[in-house]
């Protein structure tokens, strides 16, 4: 706790006022810890404005989202109409309800990226992992959020999508039936789905969301910002104790991110004056046809965010499952060959994968399918142990690793695509080496990061003065 | 540089889906005119849309005194558009009884409110689809209405327009294929005349689903034009953002 700070009487009434705040709450400290004394270092690039509009793209989506609730009926014979309501009776409600919509595939573009920098330039490693841990729970947090939403404008994709995800659930042994029960609160997808399904998109996971926000920034305030080189700036600092290579947050990553605001708003505004639907992707087609239970659409796709992962569930065919059998049996004869670990642990190696595989064959594949999805996801919380490499940035590891993280990208574009597609034996398996590979980046990681040669990293970080 | 290669890539792929997920056994979409800014022909596809389509369909999310949109007045909306009970500040509904359309076609009518956004896909435009829709209605004296059509096989509605366009038959080139015989649409043959020209019957068409598009979204001009002025004041920040940031950043050393 601060002392009590008198300040002098010939003070102007605005320093009066910030020290009386001051003395009650930390105003002026928390300024400082966050924004005009938070060094960060100097050269971010390009994939460092990724945060800052994350950021900005939530509150666009609260505050749309505050407005659409004024007018919308969580209710499933109101609800389609409340929304053509919004788009032709509300006064400016189109353009509410455009930025809700396009704000909902914005917010994956521009989390997506964020991660990918996180990936590239080792962001997640030491002493960074719960501010990437923070980071995978509010993907998976908005994740939910989006899923969620997507029921609300009661559309025939919103109705069918949410019936083919509850579904899911239903896979699980012993508990599924009664849990996809609990989810829906009906047997099928009704008005009960829509009222909870709508209670927690609007307050229960913005909650949450918020919070871990907040977590992932402090965390993040804590460590300091990482940076392309993968350096510690605070290992040099000046005589003040201020690192060499940081600048105070204010006013220079202030200004920088203004500029990447403006950039990002010209394509977000772009998209929703000229292009709101996005050719099919942002508001798919079906959705403007009115929930009907009685008649299932021929094709039922996630919105392009969910693909990659629809389509790793998509791959775990009967079939399929002989392959990961394969995959569990290999590494069990490895880790009892080849690991220096007691004999002890290799027996329960042994009979852990017995009991896998005795399991894998026993239940559904469809259950594995979404094993395999929300592992897909899972996994990205366990990045920071996976990475052996000596170095943090891409910039200083083997050239192959560049190719093998490209490789890593082009996969998920091509999972992402496949999942849009109708079903298809080519398709299929293609989604099943894609899986393999998806899974093997990061199961194999700690092995593979450790190979070739790492490339000397600069004491200080690599800046040209602009 | 990276991510515009990734967004290019994301692009061609979800692109090349779309034109991948085709897969329907009707005819390809005609293109529909663009009519959506054209005052006159929306009008007259107003005039088409509550003359023919709104006996049996609804458009409950669109009110009559919205066409005030696209230039009628009220007083135009009320002598010539309105069923006479009806309220201009009122949705536009069907005449028909839900019920009985039920057990007249098998369905009842859609709405039609957004009917044209809702067609929209891997062919074209809800309006193509609309467009092609309504001009390829066929007799077919095996089916209850006497109607078929080769855009929506096995349709349940009628042929309501025949009057403006005649009776037609489908006329088909039949081909042998890998052993199966193909047949493939060449033509139409007129077997009556309709009121009017093909020609004429053609741009009538066109206006209704003209109309159609825009009723679909009443705000879509609108939209068009604020976004102009939106992005150009973006333009303008992005550049005062650009210079304030490099006359801040000069000081980084």
């Amino acid at each position: 706790m601060a002392d009590f700070k008198e300040i002098s009487p010939n003070a102007s009434a605005g320093e009066k006022l910030l020290n009386w705040v001051d003395n009650r709450f930390p105003a002026s400290k928390m300024y400082k810890e966050h924004l005009s004394e938070y060094y960060a270092p100097k050269n971010f690039n390009f994939w460092y404005f990724f945060g800052s509009l994350a950021l900005l793209v939530l509150v666009i989506q609260i505050v749309t989202g505050i407005f659409l609730v004024m007018h919308y009926k969580p209710d499933a014979n109101l609800a389609f109409a409340s929304v053509e309501y919004i788009m032709r009776d509300v006064p400016w409600g189109w353009l509410i309800r455009y930025m809700h919509s396009t704000g909902a595939s914005a917010f994956f573009i521009v989390v997506y990226m964020h991660m990918f920098r996180g990936l590239i330039y080792g962001s997640y490693r030491k002493p960074r992992e719960l501010v990437w841990i923070f980071g995978c729970a509010i993907f998976l947090c908005l994740m939910a959020e989006a899923f969620m939403g997507y029921l609300l404008p009661w559309g025939q994709m919103s109705y069918w999508g949410a019936q083919v995800i509850v579904n899911l659930f239903a896979a699980v042994p012993f508990i599924g039936p009664d849990l996809a029960l609990l989810i829906r609160g009906d047997y099928v997808v009704s008005d009960a789905t829509l009222n909870r399904f709508f209670s927690f998109h609007v307050i229960a996971v913005p909650l949450v969301l918020l919070g871990l926000v907040v977590a992932h920034i402090i965390a993040l305030h804590e460590v300091g910002s990482n940076n392309p080189d993968g350096v510690e700036i605070k290992a040099h600092k000046d005589a003040n104790g201020k690192p060499l290579d940081g600048i105070p947050f204010h006013p220079y990553y202030t200004v920088h991110d203004i500029l990447g605001v403006s950039g990002f708003l010209l394509v977000f505004t772009a998209v929703i004056f000229f292009a709101p639907e996005f050719g099919g992707y942002f508001l798919e087609y079906n959705n403007f046809i009115p929930a009907d239970p009685l008649k299932t659409p021929a094709h039922i796709a996630p919105v392009w965010y969910f693909t990659p992962f629809y389509s790793m569930l998509r791959a775990i065919t009967s079939e399929m499952m002989y392959a990961l059998i394969a995959c569990v049996l290999a590494g069990a004869y490895l880790g009892v060959t080849r690991a220096k670990i007691p004999a002890l642990f290799k027996t329960a190696v042994v009979g852990g994968a017995v009991v896998l595989v005795a399991l894998m064959l026993s239940i559904d594949a469809k259950f594995w399918g979404v094993v395999v999805m929300g592992g897909a996801v899972i996994i990205l919380f366990f990045l920071p142990w996976l990475d052996n490499c000596a170095v943090k940035s891409i910039r200083y590891r083997p050239d192959w690793h560049k190719y093998l993280y490209g490789i890593f990208v082009i996969n998920f574009v091509i999972l992402a695509y496949l999942g849009v597609q109708p079903p298809s034996p080519v398709g299929e398996r293609v989604s099943q080496v894609g899986t393999l590979f998806y899974f093997g980046f990061f199961l194999l990681m700690p092995w593979w990061s450790r190979l070739g040669e790492t490339k000397p990293v600069p004491d200080r970080v690599t800046f040209t003065p602009h | 540089m990276k991510k515009i290669i990734l967004s290019l890539l994301l692009a061609c792929g979800l692109i090349a889906g779309n034109a991948l997920a085709s897969g329907g056994n009707s005819i390809a979409w005609d293109k529909a005119p663009v009519k959506t800014t054209d005052l006159a022909a929306l009008q007259n596809g107003a005039k088409m849309f509550v003359n023919y389509c709104l006996n049996c369909h609804s458009a409950a999310y669109m009110r009559y005194n919205r066409l005030t949109d696209i230039g009628l007045t009220e007083q135009q909306i009320k002598d010539n558009l309105l069923f006479t009970t009806d309220k201009v500040g009122e949705t536009m509904k069907a005449a028909i009884d839900p019920k009985q359309a039920k057990d007249w076609f098998g369905a009842n009518p859609p709405d039609l409110t957004v009917i044209a956004r809702s067609r929209a896909g891997h062919e074209g435009t809800g309006a193509d689809y609309l467009y092609t829709y309504l001009r390829t209605y066929y007799r077919d004296e095996t089916k209850a209405t006497g109607w078929n059509n080769l855009a929506f096989p096995n349709v349940g509605m009628p042929h309501v327009l025949w009057e403006l366009q005649g009776d037609r038959r489908p006329v088909f080139n039949t081909k042998t294929e890998n052993g199966h015989e193909v047949q493939t649409f060449k033509g139409w043959e007129q077997i009556s005349p309709g009121t009017m020209t093909p020609q004429q019957y053609d741009q009538a068409v066109g206006d209704l689903v003209g109309y159609l598009q825009w009723m679909g979204e009443p705000a879509q001009n609108t939209r068009v034009r604020i976004g102009v002025w939106v992005v150009a004041f973006l333009l303008g920040l992005m550049f005062i953002a650009w210079r304030l940031n490099a006359s801040f950043w000069k000081q980084v050393h």
